[in-house]
């Protein structure tokens, strides 16, 4: 197909590129359009207003704004992965090749069979699924929700992932310019000639705002010619960032501001390394909110018929896209701004059949326009009904100050209700907005600190208050920034009068008058929420949904708020205000996420053996943000199970290695540092000697135990502590808050080394025999020298420093290795070449877990913050002689009941069952049920050393119960088995291997 | 007027014109035999169920601003009874029991939809945790299944299988969890409440509790005093403000928790999944909107708003399970504020004051406590006894260490 003629492009002006010509698809229809033009320009160029369907009742919707606003032109933009629902047309800037789609209608946009809805829309009225699909129970999950769900929502999301990127930034400024219209422009140019460092921002990918849409002359050049030589001063400007397409979405505490730059929407695809959008976080010392002001509807029949436009709009496409909506319009409009239309129809030829003025009396140069234009004029008129089908409007009816109605052939009608001042942003930290009756609209209540709101955003809807707000607002913006300002002198502008007569809602309609067009709330719904008593604000908005569509009711709420107020004879501000919640137009979810998907959500910290371990093949597992070596598989071994056993045989019988340096390590020095140890630690350190290592436990405040590790003393007035890895950083974070807030006065100093060490367990009967290889001659590491629990420093392959602490996990005679974490890599070679001759196996976290279940040490999953340390068979480290944290409320009865789940050892009474952590225990023949849950499985291991399973587990009065059988029972796995209880150390109890 | 499929074709034959106010505009009286203070899910559920259950009618709900104004209106409306500890399953599952009853009961659809609960694991330790909670579930007599990756992928294939930094490995679901339409709860039990003769007073707030001799005497609230021999608090995230007046500092911190709506879609997501490497929750409203949240922002306030690194959080959550859903808009963010008690349980309990009650400590899962916090609160004040299910639910139990704490992260109440 080729693409038609744009049939309703005007023949000159508008500030689109003819030179250029982009191609584009709606529904499948080949179109035509130029640069400059939106979606919504091509698409009423090409003769098309329709656009989409309602909600509810799938009422054919035309293009109803040029904005952000847009409540009806709904479309589905780009396809496949990148198909965005609920894109308005309006914010669309046409690019070649742009593929759209009409949403929720089937099978087309012009013949809608869900339009029958229309048909029900007695039963449809508000709140009316409240009331009934009660019954029978079942039904709700199975046909009456599933019905709903599939008729409400308006586009499709694509269900593939996000193929475009997403980036984040700051920027900091000392002037914001939020919205560059004329008061915008004032501003920035204001602000910027003083000196200060402005940022401008606007949603449009133009600058200019309502000049570019109006036939407004400035300083004597047209709006056009002034906007772009005050863009071009800015733009020269380096002081200034201009940044269009980027809408200031929500205010923050701290003068933060959230800012959705689109960098490549405007583009069928973003360039390579381009990211589709940019979430800014604009830190702003002083903003100027010039976001203009939305133009509202005013309720009547039939308003949502496609070919009714908002006046502004219709001036928009008309001057600034040269695209003509309607050939023969009616205007309805209850105040002076709205008769621009007339004088801009008669400029572009388009016929203006009528002007329905409700006022009673209009100023005497509109009825000369209304003359001059041919048209017939209804002063004190009201339009009550407008009528038309998907193709467009047909007629309007009128009802003429005496009484009568009247029919007036029209194709499109203009409307102009007024202008609701966009103050969004100043109520998104929670301020509410004030009524104003001189406009009869919201404006600015409390501002948020550093915000000033300006021109149209402030009400003042006249060009030349508009530019004079933007001198003095913009100068006073740099004062408060500390610079001086010389306020520029204002250019000259004509003046303009509103004269608004408010007129919400026409009564007499005789066909559905729509209040919120995208929701489908007519005026008759809220009458019905009147009557049964949801009359606060509030409550209509959540009844009905007022408001709680894409556009969140910019062009509805006022209305809404207007009709109840009517309804509940009390004033507007007396009603309510309405809020704004941020986004101020909605955001994507990617544009927040940025970077961080994928394998980029969190950071991934790497082991200083990684790339070592990698060419071992490890299979490497996440704990937390590291990776981590999990078993090294040998070729030939399918399963981990092989794997871990022979890993743990061999640490058993010979020697092996694990990188452990994901451990917390935590370098406390200075002359109270065993103090402060006393403090954190249950047991005592600072009677620890010089060159000793020793295990210590951790409480919180609250008496449960936080953290265990061991300690080092490495001089005199110098520790280092090591945590799990599961706690390194709330153990840091804990002993910080200990100095700085509990013990200021302590003489200590801490920092996390967690990353400046890597550290290697090298653990199993010839762990010294390769230990010894590797350090440097002079160092003596014998039992005599270095026993247990002993700590020292020596350099390794000649020449690195290193520390060399005899402590173990795994239960065998074991040393930890640390050096430089630069070194970690040679290091780790190194161990495995020295090791090799005694049959050297690197192991993972798996057999690390293995071997610790063993030896009964509680880690993880036993530390499950809701364990004592009595819990846990740590109750005789507890001090006797000091105090430390946690001291007193471990003490409490609900902590000290014996009968509290505690540690113990469990093996299956059939020695080949599998045990499995999570299982409950149950006494035997007992009832399963809560009140016979005596405890649960914590951790299991299949005991290469045993040949069978071994578990610990936390079982009522645990120590005092070894030998007695109970069941380990586990529905969620189809699990219940016998296990005997036992101690929970299954090899060397004597701890003999450790200090051979 | 019963609401019925009847009612409702009846009442459209007449335009609608025959409705009642779905709850009296009630004027403050000079007293109640008990009066209740907060018109959220849980003081209108409490007024209800006093009337109901324990046959007293001379009750009123007084609400500072319109009822559901607080968190009621502000929840995720996820419901849930997948407990782990013994204090509280059987009080959740009482819960879930009255939500599967709620509609005929109260004759308002609140749209309790039972369409599963899915967490997720991405460790072996959080499978075994999981384990450990579905059987302790099954236990209690409540629904829990443990599932592999392939049949988590079953139930929701769109979620991120191929790169994901902490790839799923199973998940915990309880097929009967699921969402309820929030506001319809709150004016659910208005009706229900206000049809046995309980007054729903609005705009009316409570500013100091009349004691004498360690008695209450009633409520002052910026419409008068109004008399009663019982007093409850039911505030929710006020409840440190309102406990304060009555000279009560409670164990209780108040934070931040926001919450997410996009824009309305067609059916995407069919059940409520919970991630569980970071902090976001999801399920999809039937109006189509992505309803979504994670963590609280973390630092106390009052004010009922939320600040943008928790939005990216929540988002950078969102986009690593489901990156699905990056062109989707998000519609609004809004803010509650949550009564974080200092084990993430809450209390419902006598005070020192001899005739005033206390139900607070909900932190960000009260919502699906609503109806059984109702009955056990309602079922206190009129015995002056707790109820068995809520007996653990104790103000003195962080003194005695008998402490409920779910997620072990102790007296640390950002945490929960
Ligand atoms: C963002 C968010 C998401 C959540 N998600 C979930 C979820 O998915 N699932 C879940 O189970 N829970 C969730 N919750 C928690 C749940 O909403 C609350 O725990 C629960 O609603 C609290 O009980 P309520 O309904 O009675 O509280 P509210 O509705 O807050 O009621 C308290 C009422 O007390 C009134 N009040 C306060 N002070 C006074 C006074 N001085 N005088 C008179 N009246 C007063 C308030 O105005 C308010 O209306 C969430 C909460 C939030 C904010």
């Amino acid at each position: 197909m080729t693409p038609l003629p744009q049939s309703r492009r005007l023949a000159s002006g508008g500030l689109i590129d003819r030179s250029r010509t982009l191609s584009f698809q709606f529904d499948g229809k080949p179109m035509t359009g130029h640069p400059g033009d939106t979606l919504a320009s091509a698409l009423i160029a090409n003769g098309t207003i329709l656009a989409g369907r309602s909600f509810k009742y799938h009422r054919p919707r035309g293009i109803l704004t040029a904005g952000s606003e847009e409540p009806n032109a709904l479309v589905e933009l780009r396809s496949g992965a990148r198909r965005e629902p609920n894109t308005k047309a309006t914010t669309v800037e046409l690019f070649d090749g742009l593929v759209a789609r009409s949403q929720n209608r089937w099978p087309s946009l012009g013949f809608d069979v869900m339009s029958v809805n229309s048909l029900l829309s007695p039963i449809f009225v508000a709140g009316f699924y409240y009331k009934t699909f009660m019954w029978p129970a079942a039904f709700w999950e199975k046909l009456y929700e599933p019905l709903i769900r599939r008729a409400a929502g308006l586009g499709r999301a694509s269900r593939e992932p996000d193929p475009d990127s997403y980036e984040k930034a700051f920027a900091f400024c000392d002037v914001l310019v939020i919205g560059g219209g004329p008061t915008g422009l004032m501003a920035a140019l204001s602000a910027a000639r003083a000196g200060a460092h402005v940022i401008l921002c606007d949603e449009d990918f133009s600058f200019g705002g309502r000049l570019l849409s109006e036939q407004f002359v400035i300083d004597g050049q047209s709006g056009a010619d002034w906007k772009a030589a005050a863009v071009f001063e800015l733009e020269q400007n380096p002081a200034v960032t201009l940044m269009r397409r980027t809408t200031v979405f929500g205010g923050y505490d701290q003068s933060t501001y959230g800012a959705l730059e689109r960098v490549g929407d405007h583009l069928p695809v973003p360039l390579p390394h381009m990211p589709r959008q940019r979430l800014w976080k604009i830190v702003a010392k002083r903003a100027v909110l010039a976001a203009g002001a939305v133009e509202r509807q005013i309720v009547f029949g039939g308003n949502d018929r496609p070919g009714v436009m908002m006046a502004s709009a219709l001036r928009s496409y008309v001057n600034r896209f040269a695209a003509a909506p309607a050939q023969r319009l009616g205007l309805f409009t209850n105040n002076d701004d709205g008769w621009k239309t007339v004088a801009d129809c008669i400029r572009a030829g388009i016929k203006v059949e009528a002007v329905i003025d409700p006022r009673p009396a209009i100023p005497e140069a509109f009825r000369q326009l209304a003359i001059q234009a041919g048209a017939r004029l209804f002063e004190g008129g009201l339009v009550q009904d407008a009528h038309g089908t998907a193709r467009g409007l047909q007629s309007i009816d009128v009802m003429t100050s005496t009484g009568r109605t009247e029919s007036v052939a029209v194709d499109g009608l203009a409307v102009s209700g007024g202008w609701n001042p966009a103050v969004a942003l100043t109520c998104h930290l929670g301020a509410r907005p004030v009524w104003r009756d001189d406009i009869s609209a919201f404006v600015a209540g409390d501002t948020p600190p550093g915000l000033v709101v300006a021109g149209a955003a402030t009400g003042a809807f006249d060009l030349r208050s508009c530019l004079a707000d933007g001198v003095r607002l913009g100068a006073e913006a740099a004062q408060a920034a500390g610079f001086t300002a010389v306020a520029p002198t204002v250019p000259a502008a004509s003046e303009e009068t509103l004269g608004l007569m408010p007129l919400w809602k026409v009564t007499g309609a005789r066909t559905k008058a729509f209040v919120d067009f995208q929701n489908d709330v007519t005026a008759k719904d809220i009458v019905i929420a009147e009557r049964e008593g949801f009359r606060s604000v509030e409550h209509l908005k959540r009844y009905t949904t007022l408001g709680m569509a894409t556009d969140q009711g910019k062009t509805a709420n006022v209305n809404g708020l207007a009709i109840m107020a009517a309804l509940t004879g009390r004033s507007i501000p007396e009603t309510g205000t309405t809020t704004f919640r941020p986004p101020y137009t909605p955001v994507a979810i990617g544009a927040f996420a940025g970077h961080h998907r994928g394998k980029h959500f969190r950071p991934t910290r790497l082991t200083p053996s990684h790339a070592w371990a990698a060419e071992q093949g490890a299979q490497f597992v996440e704990a937390g943000q590291w990776l981590r070596a999990q078993w090294f598989p040998k070729p030939g071994e399918t399963d981990w199970l092989t794997s871990v056993n022979r890993e743990v045989i061999a640490v058993r019988g010979a020697v092996g290695v694990c990188d452990v340096s994901t451990l917390g390590k935590i370098d406390i020095q200075g002359a109270d540092a065993g103090t402060l140890l006393d403090r954190v630690y249950i047991n005592g350190f600072s009677a620890l000697p010089v060159g000793k290592v020793r295990y210590g436990a951790m409480l919180r405040e609250d008496g449960i135990v936080m953290d265990d590790g061991t300690t080092a003393r490495l001089a005199q007035d110098r520790y280092v502590m090591s945590t799990t890895t599961a706690n390194a950083a709330k153990v840091m974070q804990h002993l910080e808050f200990c100095h700085q807030v509990l013990w200021p006065e302590l003489d200590v100093q801490m920092v996390s080394v967690t990353e400046q060490w890597a550290q290697f367990s090298i653990a199993g009967p010839r762990a010294r025999d390769t230990i010894q290889k590797l350090i440097d001659p002079m160092a003596d590491v014998s039992n005599m020298a270095l026993p247990y629990m002993g700590v020292t420093t020596i350099t390794v392959c000649g020449g690195i420093p290193g520390r060399l602490f005899r402590i173990s996990f795994s239960g065998e005679l074991a040393y930890e290795l640390a050096v430089p974490a630069r070194y970690g890599d040679g290091v780790i070679r190194a161990i495995m070449s020295a090791g090799a001759e005694y049959g050297i196996v690197a192991y993972g976290t798996e057999a690390l877990g293995v071997m610790r279940i063993e030896k009964g040490h509680p880690a993880g999953n036993e530390l499950n913050g809701t364990a004592t340390a009595r819990d846990l068979g740590l109750g005789k480290l507890m001090s006797q002689k000091k105090d430390f944290i946690g001291r007193v409320m471990a003490e409490r009865s609900g902590l000290t009941n014996p009968d509290r789940p505690s540690l113990a050892g469990f093996v299956p009474v059939n020695r080949a069952d599998r045990l499995r952590a999570g299982a409950h225990f149950l006494g035997l023949g007992a009832h399963p049920s809560a009140s016979n849950d005596q405890g649960y499985m914590t951790s299991v291991a299949f005991s290469p050393s045993l040949s069978h399973w071994v578990g610990l587990g936390l079982i009522k009065n645990g120590p005092n119960r070894h030998g007695e059988r109970v069941r380990a029972y586990d529905p969620v796995r189809r699990g219940d088995i016998e296990v005997e209880i036992c101690s929970p150390v299954f090899i060397d109890p004597e701890g003999g291997r450790l200090r051979v | 007027m019963q609401y019925s499929a009847f009612s409702l074709l009846k009442n459209a034959l007449t335009g609608h014109r025959y409705w009642k106010p779905a709850w009296r505009e009630a004027q403050p009286r000079d007293r109640y035999d008990v009066v209740i203070v907060g018109g959220g899910g849980h003081g209108l559920a409490t007024a209800y169920y006093l009337a109901k259950n324990h046959g007293i009618t001379n009750v009123a709900v007084v609400e500072k601003g319109y009822i559901g104004s607080g968190n009621v209106g502000r929840n995720t409306t996820i419901v849930r009874s997948n407990y782990l500890l013994p204090g509280n399953v059987p009080f959740y599952e009482w819960s879930m029991k009255l939500w599967e009853g709620l509609e005929r009961d109260i004759n308002y659809n609140a749209m309790v939809s039972q369409r599963g609960v899915l967490n997720l694991c991405h460790s072996d330790a959080q499978r075994d945790a999981f384990a450990r909670r579905g059987n302790a579930m099954r236990l209690h007599g409540v629904d829990s299944e443990l599932l592999e990756k392939e049949q988590v992928r079953k139930i929701a294939p769109y979620l991120n299988f191929d790169d994901a930094r902490f790839p799923i490995q199973g998940g915990l679901l309880q097929p009967r969890g699921g969402t309820v339409r929030h506001d319809a709860v709150a004016w659910g039990y208005a009706r229900a409440g206000d049809r046995r003769g309980v007054d729903i007073i609005q705009n009316c707030e409570v500013t100091g509790f009349r004691i004498d001799n360690g008695k209450i005497l009633g409520v002052e609230t910026s419409r008068g005093f109004i008399g009663a021999s019982k007093v409850g608090m039911a505030v929710a995230g006020n409840a440190s403000r309102v406990a304060g007046m009555a000279g009560m500092r409670l164990p209780i911190e108040s934070h931040v928790l926001q919450a997410f709506v996009s824009e309305g879609i067609k059916p995407l997501i069919d059940t409520v999944i919970t991630f569980g490497a970071g902090h976001f929750y999801i399920s999809q409203s039937d109006k189509g909107g992505l309803v979504f949240g994670g963590d609280i922002d973390g630092y106390n306030s009052y004010a009922q708003r939320g600040n943008l690194p928790t939005v990216e959080d929540v988002c950078e959550g969102g986009m690593a399970l489901m990156p699905m859903i990056g062109r989707v808009r998000m519609l609004r963010q809004w803010g509650g504020i949550m009564d974080m008690s200092m084990d993430g349980s809450p209390i419902i309990d006598r005070t020192p004051v001899d005739g005033l009650y206390l139900n607070a400590g909900w932190c960000y899962g009260g919502f699906k406590a609503t109806p059984a916090s109702g009955w056990c609160f309602a079922h206190l004040i009129a015995r002056d006894e707790p109820h068995a299910v809520a007996a653990a639910y104790r103000l003195d139990r962080f003194a005695t260490g008998h402490v409920i704490d779910e997620k072990g992260q102790g007296a640390q109440p950002n945490l929960h």
